[in-house]
């Protein structure tokens, strides 16, 4: 009796939450999946049971496999080199380093910026001819460069974007990693003369890898959800070439109304987001062996 | 050892000068007329104009409200909903549990920010589209939320809980009078987070409001600086960091806490 009354209290106390947790994210993963068998209603013209055609579309849509392989190229450019400088960041203001408060400012400080904001203040960079780039390249002798208009060099401009902005945030998490780590351990191992770079390698790296997947889940993640800035600085063009998943989900949406289209590019996602989930909960399963 | 060092604090401060020059060049913008957007002197004649221009040039008044009051409802909301299903978690045997649980951290990695099309179709069943409570609705119950005050709550010793249940205190109260008091930092952290969180998002107000009255600063933002009509660098600049200065003020003010607080919200 006194069990069963612990355990309607603790339904009660989850009631609230689930009902916006489930409205919000878990139902509408799975009417995602339900929407892309369907065709987009148009009108007085509802939505017809369409199967897979929704899903030949995408295999056929050379935009999806354009925004696919952006996405791809984004997530490795920019997760192991805001992992890697967050590391490096974290490292140097973890010293003993004259001006150390302004230094660790002004690394964090892009953190809590809005990535609309971001995107403003780096347009003012590569504004052709009369942005800071070409001011300075202009200066130097360099021709005028047009790094978000072309091509080739778009993506990367909205990647340096990202690594600006993101690496601060990692680097909280490292800095937190590296006060934990006891002086003692570091200590006994320079007794044993232990040169710097080795006591990085096998001290304090090791003791990091719970902290780095962390990161890297967040990073990976962040690569899939963060779009604000190409609507400033690139708004996906030049022909796509800057485009990403998200990005695209919203043009097909909300740009060009195709509901159904854009369920079905959701679907992907989610596959990813899954095997992800997946993937995780296997790896943090050997992080406790690791201990 | 002296020249390792050294090494290591140019390394750091040339990084910390790369890191900051963006921001330095937007505020030196900003603060001078649009005459010296690119010429460098340092005896530039400093004007506050191009604060007044933007503020005058859209309803940022309105956005700021708007804002303010999108975040006020989503940390109000997520508060009270998270305190009571981590409290659950933390406390409490029943069926279910674990699955409960994995649907929580499920929420984590897929998060409302990427179901934008099937929330669309949500809000307008709902009526509620271009309204304020309908950017923040996605956003109350949050995965994240629940698991930080559940490892908070966890920690408060059982003593303390069974101490309160001797001297006749219901199942609320003690939740009220003895877990929430002992989790403020956690509270504190998690606050700064979301409301720094929620200040800078886009894409979803951006979809779901259309009109001046619930436009949150950052959507206003963009089309503001999105107008082709020739408005100056200086008072795009000045607009964006009038958008970001709350919290950039906040967070120089109170940088240790903020640097804290994210800390603690991200070990376990």
């Amino acid at each position: 009796m006194l069990r069963t009354r612990g355990w309607i209290h603790a339904w009660l106390l989850l009631l609230p939450g689930f009902v916006f947790l489930i409205a919000f994210t878990h139902l509408p993963a799975l009417t995602t999946l339900w929407s892309s068998f369907f065709t987009t209603p148009r009108g007085r013209r509802p939505a017809k049971w369409a199967g897979l055609e929704n899903y030949d579309t995408l295999i056929g849509d050379p935009i999806f496999w354009k925004v696919l392989w952006n996405n791809a190229i984004y997530a490795a450019g920019t997760i192991p080199l805001s992992i890697i400088i967050a590391l490096v960041m974290a490292l140097w203001v973890n010293r003993q380093l004259a001006g150390r408060g302004f230094v660790r400012m002004a690394y964090f400080t892009p953190t809590v910026l809005p990535m609309i904001a971001v995107a403003n203040i780096w347009m003012f960079f590569y504004t052709p001819g009369f942005g800071l780039i070409d001011q300075i390249g202009g200066a130097l002798g360099f021709g005028q460069t047009n790094i978000l208009g072309s091509a080739n060099s778009a993506l990367f401009g909205v990647m340096v974007v990202t690594i600006w902005k993101e690496a601060g945030f990692f680097m909280i998490f490292y800095l937190a990693a590296l006060q934990t780590i006891p002086t003692s351990l570091i200590e006994a191992a320079r007794v044993e003369g232990a040169g710097g770079w080795t006591i990085f390698r096998r001290i304090t790296l090791p003791l990091l890898m719970p902290t780095t997947l962390f990161v890297s889940i967040n990073a990976v993640v962040n690569s899939f959800r963060m779009v604000d800035h190409i609507f400033i600085l690139t708004g996906g063009g030049p022909d796509n070439a800057s485009s990403l998943l998200l990005f695209y989900i919203y043009e097909v949406a909300f740009r060009f109304w195709d509901t159904a289209y854009a369920a079905t590019l959701t679907v992907v996602l989610l596959v990813f987001l899954m095997i992800l989930a997946i993937g995780q909960f296997f790896l943090f399963d050997r992080k406790v062996h690791y201990r | 050892m002296t020249a390792d060092r050294i090494l290591n604090t140019a390394g750091a401060w040339a990084l910390a000068l790369i890191w900051v020059l963006p921001l330095a060049y937007a505020i030196w913008t900003a603060v001078h007329p649009a005459a010296y957007e690119a010429r460098f002197d340092l005896f530039a004649p400093l004007t506050l104009e191009n604060f007044i221009k933007a503020w005058n040039a859209a309803p940022f008044g309105r956005y700021f409200l708007n804002t303010f009051v999108l975040v006020t409802v989503i940390l109000a909301g997520q508060i009270v909903l998270c305190t009571f299903a981590a409290y659950a978690f933390a406390r409490y045997q029943f069926p279910g549990r674990g699955v409960l649980f994995g649907l929580v951290l499920l929420q984590l990695l897929i998060m409302p920010d990427i179901l934008i099309v099937e929330n669309y179709k949500a809000i307008r069943l709902l009526d509620l589209v271009d309204t304020i409570p309908a950017i923040a609705l996605p956003y109350i119950a949050s995965g994240f939320g629940i698991f930080l005050l559940r490892q908070t709550f966890m920690s408060v010793p059982k003593e303390l809980e069974e101490a309160a249940q001797v001297e006749g205190m219901s199942t609320l109260g003690i939740l009220v009078k003895v877990y929430m008091p002992l989790a403020i930092p956690t509270y504190l952290a998690y606050g700064l987070v979301s409301v720094s969180h929620h200040w800078n998002n886009f894409l979803w107000p951006l979809i779901i409001t259309n009109s001046v009255e619930t436009r949150p600063v950052t959507v206003g933002l963009s089309i503001f600086s999105a107008i082709d009509s020739g408005v100056e660098w200086s008072v795009i600049n000045a607009a964006t960091l009038m958008t970001s200065g709350p919290l950039l003020l906040a967070f120089l003010l109170f940088q240790r806490q903020f640097v804290q607080s994210f800390m603690r919200a991200g070990i376990k």
